[in-house]
């Protein structure tokens, strides 16, 4: 079985002027499909560095990257750009929703880009809005929302284009713990059905949920556990 | 790769320029007043180049116009002349070198010019007798509105007739028919045959006629039957005593057959009027030259223009340059997203550029309706003729698009070369 997501011997560093810091050392690391990753680990040690490589924003400084068996690290911008596209959901902690759009708008941007047509797309948008609970806040400007009906509209806004591979940096690290949960709910449900998700998170209590954890410090992978149950 | 279709590029760049109205409006200024600029100074320009053209066209341009010129003479000798016959000007003699020298000579047209009275019934009014043979009809272009002009027959007896322009013949004969009516010129009676009309009247919007006033209102009469009554002589009393002038003709107007051939034409006339004056008495306008020297004048006018013109559209490409780029620093995460979400650069590249462009376009039109609608203020408040040219329109538009477009680049490529990461990261 070929993996979702390959990293081998993965590095990252980033150099200002003079100053040269390391992010990722040399990472090894497999996801397979359908697999609910949480990556834990001090500020600071590479989680967000590792998401980001993982979503085809930042290309790596060293070793290889295999995207659905697609070794993607001689792609051309636009190429990595098409992948974003058409392959990867994003969910951001501070929700990154445009603020001049409103939330139909907002779920369809991904698919703006695929050139799909205005009706298909609306139509798309308006499925996965319902599905999240935002049926009647579809005009609404961000602004007008809550927090977690923001995040519920960046998810729906993730799903759009149903990726193979969702990343999501601390989604809830911006509500309260009921809200939280909530879109903890949501993002179960959607490994339920077989999504493959990658989740950033420093709480203990989240990364309970899901089947592995994978432990960072200083950019090395420290530990890699499927919380009991089996190794793919 | 798919790329967004143009509508959605269009309705994108609409909202977002709505997100912030006054400061699209203000951008627009800028171009606004550039267009409207340049429109409305091509106008008064071109305006003003019809007018000179026109005057410089109707002298002929196929005409050498001399003239006679009284030179001054110095405070003493005119003391003393008093009472004398000044003598100078154009001479028979001239004009016979002329036909016989000046190369592709089509018409030689002397004229005697005097001021007389004129006398019809009880209404009098001093008016220019101009004294000349019937080529004047065809080398003035002018066109005979009723009867005939001078004929050759006319010049052969010395007949008493004459021709009258069509002021005059409202002036002197209001209420009659002036056709074969005997009208009298200084006590000498002329039979009026044909009257005259400038070939432009009607042509020219009415306060054209303010300049044609004195034209129309002249009487034309048979040189030969002027000379066999008058001579050459001119008695001219003023107060404190008369001059008498001795001129034998006051203007002629050599007539070449192709334009090309006046310029050499003119070198002749005046080696002989140089061989046969001693004075510089005379005066040469030569309406060709000063044809291409009105076009001189208009490329220079152009130049400035243009400078003025250019200055003001960079000026405005400017404005869209700085706006521009501080709406990409205000959206710079809109675009860390978009980018994440899937824009390529060139998706980035064209959204800013198709709000440049909208920004541009409208303010080009505006502009435009704005640049034809001052000439004609100008027009109508004033009498400054003024003429809205296509190809005004055309530059004014299509430069001021360009030049915001050249300016959109540099905002809309700083935006797609944001690094994704760090625009996301942007507060
Ligand atoms: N653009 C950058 N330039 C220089 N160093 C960077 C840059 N981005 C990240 N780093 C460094 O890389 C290391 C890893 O950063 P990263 O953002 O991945 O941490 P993190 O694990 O997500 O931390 P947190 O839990 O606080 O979000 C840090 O030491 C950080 O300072
Ligand atoms: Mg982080």
């Amino acid at each position: 079985m070929v993996p979702i997501v390959e990293l081998k011997g993965a590095s990252k560093e980033y150099v200002n002027g003079s100053l040269r810091v390391v992010a990722l050392r040399e990472i090894d690391l497999q996801i397979f499909s359908g697999e609910y990753a949480v990556i834990m680990g001090a500020s600071g040690s590479g989680k967000s560095t590792l998401l980001n490589l993982l979503g085809c924003l930042d290309p790596l400084s060293g070793g290889d990257y295999l995207l659905g068996g697609e070794n993607i690290s001689q792609f051309s911008d636009d190429q990595l750009s098409d992948i974003r596209s058409r392959r990867i959901g994003f969910i951001f902690q501070s929700y990154n929703l445009i603020p001049q759009l409103n939330v139909l708008e907002n779920i369809e941007v991904p698919l703006f880009y695929q050139g799909v047509s205005e009706a298909e797309a609306a139509e798309r948008a308006v499925v996965l809005a319902e599905r999240m609970g935002l049926a009647d806040r579809l005009k609404h400007k961000p602004m007008e929302l809550s927090g977690g009906q923001q995040q519920r509209v960046a998810i729906a806004r993730s799903l759009v284009c149903d990726p193979i591979l969702m990343l999501a940096d601390e989604p809830t690290g911006n509500l309260d713990t009921k809200t939280g949960h909530e879109i903890l709910e949501l993002i179960d449900e959607l490994n339920a059905e077989g999504k493959t998700i990658v989740m950033v998170t420093h709480d203990d209590d989240i990364a309970h949920r899901a089947q592995r954890v994978v432990c960072f410090r200083d950019g090395e992978i420290i530990s890699n556990d499927w919380n009991g149950a089996s190794k793919p | 790769m798919t790329t967004m279709p143009l509508t959605r590029m269009v309705k994108l760049a609409v909202k977002n320029l709505s997100q912030y109205k006054l400061r699209a409006g203000l951008t627009m200024l800028g171009i606004i007043f550039g267009v409207c600029s340049v429109v409305a100074m091509l106008s008064v320009g071109e305006g003003a180049n019809r007018e000179i053209q026109e005057k410089i066209q109707r002298m002929g341009s196929n005409n050498i116009l001399i003239k006679s010129v009284k030179v001054p003479k110095d405070e003493n000798s005119i003391t003393s002349s008093r009472n004398m016959i000044a003598t100078y000007g154009l001479t028979y003699e001239d004009a016979q070198q002329f036909s016989q020298y000046v190369p592709n000579l089509e018409a030689s047209t002397p004229m005697k010019v005097l001021r007389y009275d004129v006398q019809y019934k009880a209404r009098k009014l001093q008016t220019d007798v101009i004294a000349t043979t019937p080529w004047f009809l065809r080398v003035q272009h002018y066109r005979m509105m009723r009867g005939r002009f001078l004929t050759g027959s006319d010049m052969e007896f010395g007949s008493p007739v004459c021709v009258i322009g069509s002021r005059l013949a409202r002036i002197l004969f209001a209420g009659y028919d002036p056709l074969g009516k005997t009208l009298s010129i200084d006590h000498d009676a002329y039979t009026v045959v044909g009257i005259a009309g400038d070939i432009a009247q009607g042509e020219l919007p009415p306060k054209g006629e303010l300049w044609l006033e004195g034209e129309n209102q002249n009487v034309y009469i048979p040189l030969r039957t002027y000379l066999n009554k008058r001579g050459d002589l001119f008695a001219q009393w003023s107060e404190g005593g008369g001059t008498f002038e001795k001129i034998e003709i006051h203007e002629l107007i050599l007539t070449i057959d192709k334009q090309e051939n006046v310029v050499r034409a003119v070198d002749a006339a005046r080696r002989i009027l140089r061989k046969n004056h001693k004075a510089e008495d005379y005066s040469i306008v030569v309406p060709f030259e000063l044809i291409r020297q009105a076009r001189e004048t208009r490329r220079l006018f152009n130049i400035v223009l243009g400078s003025i013109a250019a200055i003001s559209l960079i000026v405005g490409g400017i404005g869209i340059m700085n706006i521009m780029l501080a709406t990409v620093s205000e959206r710079t995460r809109e675009i860390g997203i978009r980018r994440a979400l899937g824009a390529r650069r060139a998706d980035i590249v064209m959204q800013f550029l198709m709000e440049t462009l909208i920004l541009s376009l409208s303010g080009g039109m505006i502009g435009l309706v704005f640049g034809a609608l001052i000439p004609l203020m100008i027009t109508a408040a004033t009498e400054v003729q003024t003429v809205l040219t296509f190809p005004a329109f055309a530059i004014a538009f299509t430069v001021s698009v360009t030049v915001s477009v050249v300016f959109g680049i540099y905002p809309a490529r700083r935006a797609a070369l944001m690094d994704p990461i760090e625009a996301l990261r942007h507060e």
